[in-house]
């Protein structure tokens, strides 16, 4: 019994913080792949914004679904969610908490993504050059409107010939860095404030409904990985006897040909006198001999 | 018993995780491998498309073969689809759900060398790089280059070293641009990939839960009735071994000894055992009948308890009734003839 609770707290913790763990990891994966990402602005007037923006919003999408696929709880989720109903009734609030659960989870690494790279600011950089006032720059002041685009196009871009000494490029790409990083660090503080809240102000709400709905999404967890772990004991013990009757089945058939069993009382009693009949170096010697140029028949 | 039990659920447990690590292996190795490989673009017109293309398509189908190769399950996903059917039925679903699983894992590793070789852009720059729009990125109005010339010209735009058409296009435009397509295409490519493997994955409890939880259970079922029939093998073997070299050496004594007196005989109960673990066969030809009946025959899937195993409990169609046991025996007897 003992035995089988600590069995229990452990599926129960593991979980979570199996889950937690993941979560953690895909969030260092999606900085680690940042870091690893050569980014390229294609420093031309409409494909700047395409790519910059797509920087900043398609990786988070396949950061989420990533974490829904890695989750074992969103499979636990959909499956009782879709289960006919049969004798067991299908509570809501369970699925509501395991949705919320996942989600949460699931949104970590997207949004380490996209605040890291706001924080940086090569993207918002390359999608928003183009869009930039070009009165407020003095290099970009008085150039014709087609010329101004292109140049502006080309500000991401420090090595290209025609920006490498230009200082106006360097003071829109400082403006732009600085909203960038302004907007990164105003979504970081928002979601820190809204998570610091929705933590202390949970208990305040609710707090009966929320306890059972953990209780019993964590039971059907529970339920699950016990029943799969009878399938697997299951099926174990069904091979073992189907091994079993394969074997004795030819037992049967060979007894139908009149074989001999090896008599058994005389083997057990020589079994001392082959200990003792061979007690020197020379019979010893003769017996690896014969052992390997006569072996016994099968 | 319960040594085994957990022993055994360790070793299931293990080998799903087992073979997690390895597809997980094999994606690192993937990756690691992209970044030692030493990209050489031939910068000349068709070479370029053939090797472009070709690094980018050629070692994912190598991977994915390797990550067949490596799944222990291959050889029994084969066994199973080859065998006889015996009085064994064979269960479509089955074999499916093994081929199915086994395929999602060899995936990665092609995916991930795709998904790496098209964000890193090399392999698209080098491919694609005749192709690139003179007209909008340069100075297509550059004089007297024909169209065979300017392809030549083109083709090296990957070599920086030797391009010469800085007037018709400026290299590090054009590499710009195929790098930002490039890229584009792998964060779509990632992006198709997990959307596919997430709907793969939640569909499957919407529609066809049932028929997964069943397939499931007999895949495992397969795998553990291989082990444990190697596992009883081994044992016959160990006892064969046994009787037959104590034979030998009783056979031995009774040359060497001329008279000995009774000493008192050890437990019995040890030799007992290890003749009965050898089940009634004690001679070559009738484990080799026994090996050959094993593959040619399979024996069914529904156990009685008294008595042999009957009917086929797999395909879902009704149990046949359970028929006295000596008739039973005599069709052994006779269609195992080898």
């Amino acid at each position: 019994m003992d035995r089988f609770r600590m069995i229990f707290q452990y599926f129960q913790s593991n979980s979570e913080s199996v889950m937690n763990g993941i979560c953690g990891l895909l969030a260092l994966a999606s900085v680690k792949m940042y870091t690893c990402f050569d980014f390229s602005c294609p420093c031309l007037p409409r494909y700047n914004m395409a790519y910059g923006l797509g920087i900043i919003f398609v990786p988070p999408v396949a950061l989420f679904l990533c974490g829904l696929i890695l989750n074992r709880q969103s499979l636990l989720m959909l499956e009782e969610w879709r289960r006919p109903q049969g004798r067991r009734k299908k509570d809501l609030a369970v699925i509501r908490y395991l949705c919320s659960s996942i989600m949460q989870r699931a949104m970590v690494a997207p949004v380490v993504w996209i605040i890291v790279t706001l924080l940086d600011g090569k993207c918002l950089i390359c999608a928003l050059s183009d869009s930039v006032d070009p009165e407020k720059f003095v290099g970009f002041a008085n150039t014709s409107p087609v010329q101004v685009q292109q140049l502006l196009a080309k500000v991401p871009c420090k090595d290209d010939e025609l920006m490498r000494n230009n200082t106006s490029r360097k003071a829109v790409s400082r403006y732009l860095r600085c909203w960038s990083q302004a907007l990164g660090w105003s979504i970081l503080l928002i979601l820190i404030v809204a998570a610091f809240l929705a933590r202390w102000l949970r208990p305040c709400f609710n707090q009966a409904a929320l306890l059972q709905a953990r209780h019993w999404s964590n039971y059907i967890d529970i339920e699950q990985k016990i029943f799969e772990e009878t399938c697997c004991e299951h099926s174990r013990l069904f091979a073992h006897k189907c091994i079993l009757h394969f074997f004795e089945s030819m037992q049967e058939e060979i007894k139908l040909r009149s074989f001999s069993l090896p008599r058994e009382g005389e083997e057990a009693e020589r079994e001392e006198d082959l200990l003792q009949g061979i007690t020197d170096q020379d019979q010893v010697n003769k017996l690896l001999k014969t052992w390997y140029y006569e072996k016994p028949a099968l | 018993m319960d040594r085994f039990r957990m022993i055994f659920q360790f070793l299931q447990s293990n080998q799903e995780s087992f073979m997690n690590g390895i597809c997980g292996i094999m994606a690192l190795a993937s990756a690691q491998m992209y970044s030692a490989f030493d990209f050489n673009c031939p910068c000349l017109p068709r070479y370029n498309l053939a090797y472009g293309l070709g690094i980018l398509l050629v070692p994912p189908l190598i991977l994915f073969l390797l990550g067949f190769v490596l799944n222990n399950n291959v050889s029994m996903l084969a066994e199973e689809w080859r065998r006889p059917q015996g009085q064994r039925g064979k269960d479509p679903a089955v074999l499916r759900y093994m081929f199915c699983s086994m395929a999602q894992r060899a995936m990665i590793a092609p995916v991930v060398w795709v998904s790496v070789t098209l964000l890193d852009g090399k392999c698209i720059t080098c491919a694609f790089c005749t192709s690139v729009p003179v007209e909008t990125l340069g100075n297509a109005s550059h004089p007297g280059l024909s169209q065979e010339e300017m392809k030549l010209v083109l083709a090296r735009i990957p070599c920086k070293e030797i391009y010469d058409g800085q007037e018709l296009i400026a290299n590090e435009v054009a590499i710009r641009y195929l790098r930002c397509i490039s890229q584009a295409l792998g964060w779509c490519f990632v992006l198709l990939m997990t959307t596919l493997a997430f709907l793969v994955r939640s569909l499957r409890p919407c529609f066809t839960q049932a028929a997964f939880l069943k397939s499931r259970y007999w895949s495992h079922y397969i795998d553990i009735e291989r082990k444990l029939f190697d596992e009883t093998c081994a044992e016959h073997a160990r006892s064969f071994a046994k009787v037959c070299i104590q034979q030998f050496f009783e056979g031995m004594s009774t040359d060497l000894a001329a008279t000995r007196c009774h000493l008192p005989s050890k437990a019995p109960a040890d030799v007992g055992e290890a003749a009965e673990k050898l089940l009634g066969i004690t001679d070559r030809g009738t484990m080799n009948t026994a090996l050959k009946s094993w593959h040619r025959c399979k024996p069914p899937l529904h156990l009685h308890p008294p008595a042999l195993p009957t009917g086929n409990g797999w395909a879902g169609e009704g149990q046949p009734p359970a028929q006295p046991p000596v008739p039973r025996r005599e069709m052994v007897a006779y269609y195992s003839r080898v």
